[in-house]
This record gives C-alpha cells, structure tokens and sequence, in this order.
C-alpha cells in the first residue's frame, strides 16, 4: 500500500484536523486557580503579619505554609484534580513545586526508601532545581564581576 | 494446513476454534457503556494488592482462571500461553501466569497484544502443534501513567489528543474443535511510521498502520467490502478513527458504516473525560471477550475483523527525539456452522 503524503504532510494534516485545546478556557481557569492559590498566601502573610511577626519571617513562613498544603492535598489525593482544572495557575505557584515532588515520592514509594523515593522524588522537579541553581550561581558571578567593577 | 494468500494474509483452513474467554475490567471501564458486558468490574484499583504492578498480573491470574473455568478445562490441557502486556520486560504477563508451568511466548506488541497473540495462538492450533493455546493480555491505567507519562497525583493537564489506558485484562482459549466463534483470516501488520512524534497523539501515529493492515487483509483476501458484519480496530480514539476512515476511502476501501473502534467504545468520552477514548493492550482485549465474541456467540454478529493497533515506542526514543512506529494486525473472525 502506498500513502498518497509524505510524512511532513501526513503530520500537517492529522494537526489540522486534530481536536483542539481550548485556549482561551484555559487560559482563563489557569488565572482563577492560580489567583486562589495566591489569595490564600496572601490571606496567610497577613494574617502572620497581624501577629507582629517580622515581614521576612512571615514570608518564609508563608512559602513553608504553602508547600505544606501543596504537599498535603497532593496527599490526600486533591491536587492532580486541581492541576488538570488549573494548569499552569496550578503548577507554577509554589504549591505546584511542592506536588512535582510529592507524587512522584509516593508513587515510588513501593520500590524502597533509597532507589525508590530517594531517587525518584525529583523526578519531576529535577530539571527545575538543576537550572534554577545553575542560573543562581550564573547571577551571582555576574552581580559579583560588576560590583567589584563598581 | 492454511493456506498464504499473501505477503501478510493467511487462511487458517482447519478454522482454530474460540473455546472460551474471559474478561475483567477495572471501575471507569465497567461504569462506561460496555460495562454490564465484563465477566467481573474490580472497583479497587489495587485489586487487594500492594502496587499497580501486583495489581495488572492478579488482572491476567485471574482471567487465566475463569478461561480455564469458562472452557471448563484445567492448566494441563494448554499447551501454550501467548501473552504481553505494556509494562518493561512484560512483568504483568510472566509474573502473572508464572505458577501455571504451562510454555510460555512472552511478547511485545504494545496495544496490539491480543491480536498478536490471537495470530499466533491461533497458528499454532492450525499447525497441529497444540490441541489448545491461551492468548491474554492486560493494562492498567495506573501502572501505564507511571511509566509512559507522570506520577498519578502529578498536576498536569491532558491534551485533547489524549486517550485513557484501559485497566482490565482479556483472553481466549483457542482450540481444534467446538462450536465456538472461528479464526479465519489473519493478516500480520508490518510497521508504518509516519513520522508522528507526539507521545500524545497516538491515534495518529497509529491510523496509517491500522489502514494498511486493513487495506492489505481485504486485498490479500479477496473479500468484499461487506463481508464483514463489523470491522473494529483496537485503540485509535475518535481522532485516530477519523484519520483511518479518510484513509481507507482514499485506498478505496469502502467499509466506513461497519467501522469502529474498541477506544471509542468503551468509555463515553465526554462524562467519563477520557479526551479521545481508551487505549491500552486491555482496550482491545476487554471489547473483544466481553462484547464482540459474546455477539459472535449470540449471533447478533456473524463475521468481525479485530484489527488491534500498537504504538512500538518507548519514552527513551520520544526523548531521543525519534517519531513513533505503529503496528495493527488483524484476525478476522466468523460463525461458521
């Protein structure tokens, strides 16, 4: 049997008549999921800030609060409901880091503490740590060269 | 002895026998619409195991089992077990019959497994090497997510290509005598590959091979367009489905009313959210021993063509940036007298 395309068309064409994200849908939910999640930090600092905490302690605080309950509904079997919903206003805030973390943790869980969830945990978040550390030392090197020039 | 009709078709003269079959599905499938069709729906996704892996070989144990029952036979009077399934080194399938002591023919055909090993159980009956073989195979959505795509409570969104691993398992017993559904025809796939790279788009990367494999059984064959009661192909989704009829139209092969797909079947897409449909080495395999054989039985259907599809890919090559090879192969069954 001959296929009438070439694969470059073949592809094209099975793209154009393919079922097709909503944009816009989403793009919309990612903002109202991510808005929540941010409102509940907000909610969090000000309330820690009432309590005549230091602002930088508070943040800190915060983030912790926030991976924790990232943490706990990735537990409790919430956040992958709220990620499929959400999107990227579910996975970038630090809520998101914490479940990139999490589920891999408990899916390997059963092949050992060591080979399983030591190291299958940053599965995901792997490649986020690995290039955020190389962009943190990046910028160090250049806040440094250009102060000492200073 | 059968008889080569081409360069992928045989005729199996001495028509190798269904004996029996089983299958058991996991809860979104026996929610779906083929659910009151299933031998057994399993709602733990465990299935009283301790990991998804456990879970998928008691889902091919257990099938084994009521074969064995269902055709009222024991695990002595099987000369072969043909069987695959979708995990690395097809631990579902071995791990799953390793207490039978019955030979056994791992394989690999991705979602393709039933009827791979449909052709070759079947073959072996023709040939005169077994008086009964049993062909199984299984998926399970949970263990397949952990090694195609991410962790289950992973975060991510699915694209509207996607489709859903089916969990469940389904096989037959095939024998040289009954009066069960018989094996006709079987036609081999080769591998076509049209340079689709997207892991969620198998639909795509699929229809070519399921229309070539198609295309070259009705060619090699000599059978008229409506021969077939039902042509059903394995786990294309309503996507991949679409591609397969305007290809088949294009080769001129006109069975568009009587096609469908066990992806499109098995779950209603839009309540059940399963995007494109199903997917998975059970897909194929719970349709054809809950729903088709039971209608071949029933007579309400006299002649099927199963043409399951496979995705030969593994997530190293898609990260090697290589596209994804498919495969269909077709075994065309019929009630004959």
């Amino acid at each position: 049997m001959k296929q009438k395309r070439t694969k470059n068309e073949y592809v094209e064409w099975t793209q154009k008549i393919a079922p097709k994200t909503h944009k816009l849908k989403n793009i919309i939910l990612a903002f109202i999921v991510g808005g929540i999640i941010c409102t509940i930090g907000q909610v969090i600092l000000s309330l820690l800030l009432k309590t005549g905490m230091l602002k930088e302690d508070a943040a800190s605080l915060t983030t912790l609060l926030m991976i924790f309950l990232g943490a706990f509904l990735t537990g409790i079997n919430v956040y992958d409901n709220i990620g499929r919903i959400g999107g990227a206003g579910a996975a970038i805030p630090v809520t998101g880091f914490a479940n990139s973390i999490v589920s891999p943790a408990m899916e390997y869980k059963k092949e050992g503490y060591v080979m399983g969830v030591g190291a299958k945990m940053f599965l995901i978040a792997g490649p986020v740590l690995v290039y955020g550390i190389v962009a943190s030392i990046a910028a160090g090197i250049l806040y440094y060269i250009f102060t000492i020039n200073i | 002895m059968g008889t080569r009709l081409g360069k992928q078709t045989l005729r199996l003269d001495s028509h190798p026998v269904i004996q029996a079959w089983a299958s058991i599905a996991g809860a979104k499938e026996g929610n779906g619409p083929m659910g009151r069709y299933f031998d057994e729906v399993v709602q733990d996704e465990y299935f009283g195991e301790k990991s998804f892996e456990k879970a998928e070989s008691k889902f091919i144990r257990e099938t084994f089992a009521k074969i064995l029952m269902k055709g009222n036979v024991s695990a002595g009077d099987i000369q072969y077990i043909f069987s695959g399934d979708l995990l690395n080194q097809c631990i579902a399938a071995s791990y799953g019959i390793r207490e039978t002591e019955i030979p056994f023919f791992g394989l690999y055909g991705a979602c393709s497994t039933m009827a791979e090993s449909l052709i070759l159980g079947s073959l072996m009956v023709e040939g005169g090497f077994a008086e009964r073989t049993v062909c199984i195979t299984s998926s399970h959505f949970c263990s397949a997510e952990k090694q195609f795509r991410f962790p289950l409570e992973f975060g991510s969104q699915r694209p509207p290509t996607a489709q859903w691993t089916v969990t469940g398992a389904g096989g037959v017993l095939v024998g040289n005598s009954g009066n069960g559904p018989k094996i006709v025809h079987v036609t081999t796939g080769k591998i076509v590959d049209m340079g689709i790279t997207d892991a969620n788009d198998m639909g795509s990367a699929m229809a070519p091979a399921a229309c070539d494999t198609i295309t070259m059984h009705f060619t090699e064959a000599g059978l008229a367009h409506n021969y077939y009661d039902m042509v059903v192909t394995g786990d294309l989704g309503t996507h991949g489905k679409n591609i397969c009829k305007q290809l088949l139209e294009e080769n001129g092969i006109l069975i568009q009313d009587i096609l469908d797909d066990c992806g499109t079947m098995i779950y209603d897409t839009t309540v059940q959210k399963t995007d494109c449909g199903g997917s998975g080495c059970a897909c194929s395999a719970v349709i054809l021993t809950g729903y088709l054989l039971e209608k071949l039985s029933k007579k309400d259907l006299n002649k099927v063509l199963l043409v399951c599809t496979g995705a030969l890919h593994s997530p190293s090559a898609i990260q090697q940036g290589e596209s994804i090879p498919a495969i269909a192969h077709a075994v065309g069954i019929e009630m004959i007298p």
